[in-house]
């Protein structure tokens, strides 16, 4: 008894690891192939490790008129998306954790890290750091509806907003052919785009630009604030990336019955899985162009429309107006 | 839950989503593309049912939206569009936000209506026919957005998909082919109609030539 519980504490406590070794290195694929695709030699693919390293070295420098809210938020962003993205289920779905691991949660912390970053932005006062707030947060408001749509789709398809127990339903349930689930699908990798402020959304590889908006906020920041900054996004795309493996691609995840095996399998595919994620977000970022930002809200109403209608097809298969 | 029935849904689905993608694009194009999928797509529902109902007569339908609809028409409006240099935006009454909502909360009324009044039909047929009635309505919401005729002409077209799908998913109806076919060559008529009389009515003629007589430069 007391050691399988230390075997699941150390299984979870791996999970936790996992995803933020592995953030910077999916981070530096998608910068590897956009490069490539553009027949540059691009960075090599531990550059974002190097990165991070020289700016936890790095002296941090602060505005005068910086408050206490600007020095903390970093650190509190950090903690919650690090939260948020160890909760998602990934190489097994199983583990210790796995009950606090629900959707709603989800959105929950990831919402509370944001409006952080929206304070911190504007906390020095500065005109680009207010643009970035604003922008960041009207994409927020169109964005966070439709995660709910999707979860609630996904709550009445598996019966549960439990991310472990939908992946287990998904895993069990033989590959069947659902609207509602491609209609979230769609919605649920635009919401993605624009919360990880990608190509169409937002350019993650500017800096010097006046439709830049996460890069905006976080223009004040240097040094270890700025390396954990960094972090915590690295940390976000993998958790969307993650979040998209466990609830369309479960395939080769661990069941909550199996041993070291089966983790070990489980591992191995969702590494896999993930870096193809990587590679594709690499490709998607290379073929189309930044949207101006006022066509924003139609694109990311899009997500809102196509979660919409997943849900009113889920009500419509269980019957549920009748 | 059959595989029959989830592929007719799906395909149902998928043209509930174009009827979407009709409200969001703006420009004449992209409508017309919209417009060609969805009616490919209706071809494709149409062929399904045929073949897992095995109702022959059904095929015919599939053919008739496959090449008039899907190609015929969308190829024919292209080429107009391009005579009358009407392809860059698309005037509308509302924007594209609203537009949207108001066809979800129409998509919305179609099922709650449908799964109310249908309640003792089987569940199959009754999806059809929710799904169904929401692509009509949002035909006639394109309709009402729009003002530019080719856009219009869509609408009604894509209304006219969703009264096809919706007949097909009625069963015990063999008139559907004859129905079908006279929709699709009064909406033939309608097209034509319309591109003549807005001509005429601008020019004074239903020749094209006066077109470029009025464009000033010339290339």
């Amino acid at each position: 008894m007391t050691r399988d519980l230390v075997v699941q504490f150390l299984a979870q406590g791996a999970q936790m690891a996992f995803v933020l070794l592995i953030a910077p290195l999916a981070v530096g694929v998608v910068r590897r192939v956009k490069a490539r695709l553009m027949r540059r030699q691009g960075p090599p693919l531990l550059q974002a490790y190097r990165d991070l390293a020289k700016l936890l070295r790095k002296e941090s420098v602060i505005a005068e008129s910086a408050s206490w809210l600007f020095r903390s938020a970093p650190y509190l962003i950090f903690a919650l998306t690090w939260v948020a993205a160890a909760l998602v289920p990934s190489f097994a779905s199983g583990l210790m954790f796995n009950w606090a691991a629900d959707v709603v949660a989800l959105v929950a912390l990831l919402g509370a890290a944001r409006a952080l970053l929206a304070l911190a932005g504007m906390d020095v006062g500065t005109s680009f750091g207010g643009i970035g707030s604003s922008r960041e947060m009207m994409i927020a408001t169109l964005a966070e509806p439709a995660m709910m749509l999707i979860v609630l789709t996904l709550a009445i398809a598996a019966g549960t907003t439990r991310l472990a127990g939908v992946a287990d339903f998904f895993i069990a349930e033989p590959f069947g052919v659902r609207v509602s689930l491609a209609l979230s699908l769609i919605s649920l990798v635009i919401v993605a785009l624009a919360e990880n402020a990608r190509i169409p959304v937002d350019n993650p590889a500017t800096h010097l630009e006046l439709t830049m908006v996460h890069e905006a906020m976080v223009l004040e920041y240097s040094g270890r604030h700025l390396a954990l900054i960094e972090a915590a996004s690295h940390l976000k795309l993998v958790l969307y990336l993650s979040l998209l493996i466990c609830l369309f691609a479960p395939f080769g995840m661990a069941p909550a019955t199996a041993g070291l095996s089966g983790w070990a399998i489980g591992l191995v595919a969702w590494i896999a899985k993930l870096l193809a994620g990587a590679v594709l977000l690499g490709v998607w970022e290379v073929s189309i162009a930044k949207m101006r930002v006022f066509r924003l809200p139609d694109f990311v109403g899009v997500a809102f429309v196509f979660g919409f209608i997943a849900i009113l097809l889920a009500f419509l298969t269980r019957g549920v107006f009748a | 839950m059959s595989q029959a029935y989830e592929i007719s849904h799906l395909l149902a689905g998928v043209m509930l989503v174009t009827s979407f993608a009709l409200l969001y694009q703006e420009r004449v194009a992209a409508v017309l593309n919209a417009f060609a999928a969805q009616s490919i797509t209706l071809a494709l529902a149409v062929a399904w049912s045929a073949w897992s109902d095995n109702r022959p007569d059904l095929f015919i339908t599939a053919l008739i939206a496959l090449t008039l609809k899907g190609i015929v028409i969308p190829v024919a409006l292209h080429r107009t569009v391009a005579r009358l240099g009407i392809h860059r935006e698309v005037e509308k009454v509302v924007g594209v936000g609203v537009a949207l909502m108001v066809g979800l909360a129409l998509t919305g009324l179609a099922q709650a209506l449908v799964l109310k009044v249908a309640a003792g039909m089987a569940s199959h047929a009754r999806e059809e026919l929710a799904l169904a009635l929401a692509i009509i309505l949002l035909g006639f919401l394109m309709m009402i957005v729009r003002r530019n005729a080719v856009t219009q002409v869509v609408g009604f077209m894509s209304m006219e998909n969703g009264l096809i799908l919706a007949a097909t998913g009625a069963r015990g109806m063999p008139l559907v082919v004859e129905v079908s076919v006279a929709f699709s060559v009064l909406i033939s008529l309608f097209v034509f109609a319309v591109f003549v009389f807005r001509i005429r009515e601008r020019f004074d003629t239903v020749d094209l030539e006066a077109l470029d007589r009025m464009r000033g430069d010339r290339r």
